[in-house]
């Protein structure tokens, strides 16, 4: 098998799957010619993820990445979720295959983008370096 | 219900080609290179599949080498005329975009070496004309080597007309027919081809073994040295289980081709009208001119990988030129040949079928597709652009 029953699971069942009309934060990233899209959309209340929800385009790890991205951050403090890395939601996930590591790292930066756009949106001062843009394909599947 | 629609993948191999090889295995043991009896049985055995082989594409026995498969017959063909090109400084190739990597590898080693490769652009349709390859002919062309059936949409090229071409020119024509051959009617002679290349596990053989078709006169160079088997054109002892198995299996093709392909071709239509009613979708390659049973469709807004996984879920084992599927970053190099944009070829489905499926089996997948790509697409936020007027679709 291609993929860990945890990975088979959150792509079969993905939690958090849809979309937050008024969401306090939304973060897009990947591109559809390299095959990934993720948009993540996250409903902040007094600095708590109270909701977050995801659509993504891609492969089953895709899929399952930012679902599991998605139950790792709910309920949690922003700047907590800021901490989510790539490497958490692969071990969650039980592992991922070595060409589908940058589903993982598309998950992360989706969190991130959709965190930044809340700061952005309400004016919040942050740390700039915490949210590196790289928009490269080739960076991450290789 | 588990349905197999992989056959270009690999087919389920036929009660005849294994009762073929059971003998093989079990009494008639011996090295046909051996001078005993138990030799020499395996070396008539040899010597009747070869004719046998022969019998189905139309040529003498003497013309085919016995390979481990289709990539060893691509390669060692390909090569072999380079290097003959070579000797009379010809180092021009002539070749298609959309052929198997068995053969663009190959050529992009030989343009490592210094040869020349012209690739063809495809059509949309995925065909390409013998005019286009006549207009690409030169003094130093020493090979035009096209794909008889290509194995992700199936299109069937032109090949008598090329052949006829090729040899008004006096240029080599090597075809490799590994997805043609048990399917489509195959006689060299008749159609001007120089070399082919064929796979016994895509007609219901067994896997691991092939056959090149050399015409006569050609001069062969080995790619494994060895003993004096194969003419001393392929060194290694004969898998002689396995050659019984493909002359069995593709003896049984061939005598069945028109009744399969009657069978086979109204299932594939039948699957390509159903899937075609899904929105935003499209069949790749022509409709018509394609082998019996490949059905190969886009959907839009969706990634196959993910829909090849939900497919199997539902018991439809299928294929997909997705990138994700071909372990590379880049879509299917053949969908792309065809002019499918990338975020297009992403989401493309292949179905190969054969005479083994049945109505049920059709109508079943005819269900399933739908509802999995409808479901993708409800968690797919270029779907969701689409739908909502921010992007513009790509298939109408």
């Amino acid at each position: 098998m291609l993929y860990s029953e945890k990975v088979m699971d959150h792509f079969t069942n993905p939690r958090n799957v849809g979309v937050i009309d008024d969401a306090d934060g939304v973060g897009e990233v990947g591109n559809a010619k390299c095959g990934d899209i993720m948009k993540i959309y996250l409903k902040i209340e007094n600095d708590i993820i109270v909701d977050v929800k995801f659509n993504t385009f891609g492969c089953g790890s895709a899929i399952a990445s930012s679902s599991m991205a998605t139950e790792m951050i709910k309920g949690r403090r922003v700047d907590e979720a800021l901490e989510l890395t790539n490497k958490a939601v692969v071990e969650a996930l039980d592992g991922l295959p070595p060409a589908k590591v940058h589903c993982s790292v598309l998950a992360e930066e989706a969190v991130k983008k959709a965190i930044k756009d809340y700061y952005d949106k309400n004016g919040i001062e942050y740390d700039r370096s915490l949210f590196p843009d790289c928009g490269n394909c080739e960076h991450c599947h290789n | 219900m588990q349905v197999y629609a992989d056959n270009a993948a690999t087919t389920k191999m036929s009660k005849t080609a294994i009762e073929a090889m059971m003998p093989y295995m079990e009494g008639i043991y011996g090295n046909p290179s051996s001078l005993h009896s138990i030799g020499q049985e395996a070396a008539e055995a040899l010597a009747n599949a070869r004719e046998r082989v022969a019998n189905c594409l139309g040529c003498e026995p003497k013309e085919i080498i016995f390979t481990s498969g289709g990539s060893e017959a691509d390669n060692q063909a390909i090569v072999s005329a380079a290097k003959n090109g070579e000797r009379k400084n010809k180092k021009h190739i002539i070749s298609t975009a959309f052929e198997h990597h068995a053969v663009l590898h190959t050529l992009k080693k030989l343009e490592k070496q210094g040869f020349e490769i012209t690739l063809l652009d495809v059509h949309e349709n995925g065909l390409i004309t013998a005019e286009e390859v006549k207009a690409a002919i030169r003094p130093d062309t020493c090979l035009v080597t096209v794909m008889y059936a290509n194995n992700e949409i199936g299109t069937i090229q032109p090949i008598s007309q090329i052949g006829a071409v090729c040899r008004e020119m006096g240029v080599p024509f090597h075809t490799d027919a590994v997805q043609a051959a048990g399917h489509i009617k195959i006689n060299v002679e008749e159609q001007n081809i120089d070399m082919l290349s064929l796979s016994a596990h895509k007609f219901h053989g067994p896997k691991g073994v092939g056959a090149m078709y050399v015409k006569k006169g050609i001069i062969i160079h080995n790619i494994i040295e060895g003993g004096a088997q194969e003419r001393g054109k392929r060194g290694g002892t004969e898998n002689i289980p396995a050659i019984m198995g493909m002359a069995a299996a593709l003896e049984e093709s061939c005598a069945k081709i028109d009744e399969n392909t009657k069978k086979v071709s109204a299932m594939r239509d039948k699957l390509i009208e159903g899937l075609s009613k899904i929105p935003h979708s499209i069949l790749n390659g022509d409709a018509k001119n394609r082998l019996p049973g490949n059905v190969n469709m886009c959907f839009e807004g969706i990634e196959g990988e993910s829909l090849l996984l939900l497919l199997d879920m539902h018991g439809v084992c299928a294929s997909s030129g997705s990138a994700c599927t071909s372990g590379s970053l880049d879509p299917s190099h053949v969908l792309l040949a065809i002019g499918r944009p990338h975020e297009i070829a992403h989401g493309s489905l292949r179905l190969s079928i054969c005479e083994a499926n049945t109505d049920e089996e059709i109508d079943h997948i005819i269900e399933k597709v739908p509802q999995v790509v409808e479901y993708l697409r409800n968690m797919s936020p270029v779907w969701r652009d689409l739908t909502e007027g921010r992007k513009n679709y790509v298939i109408q």
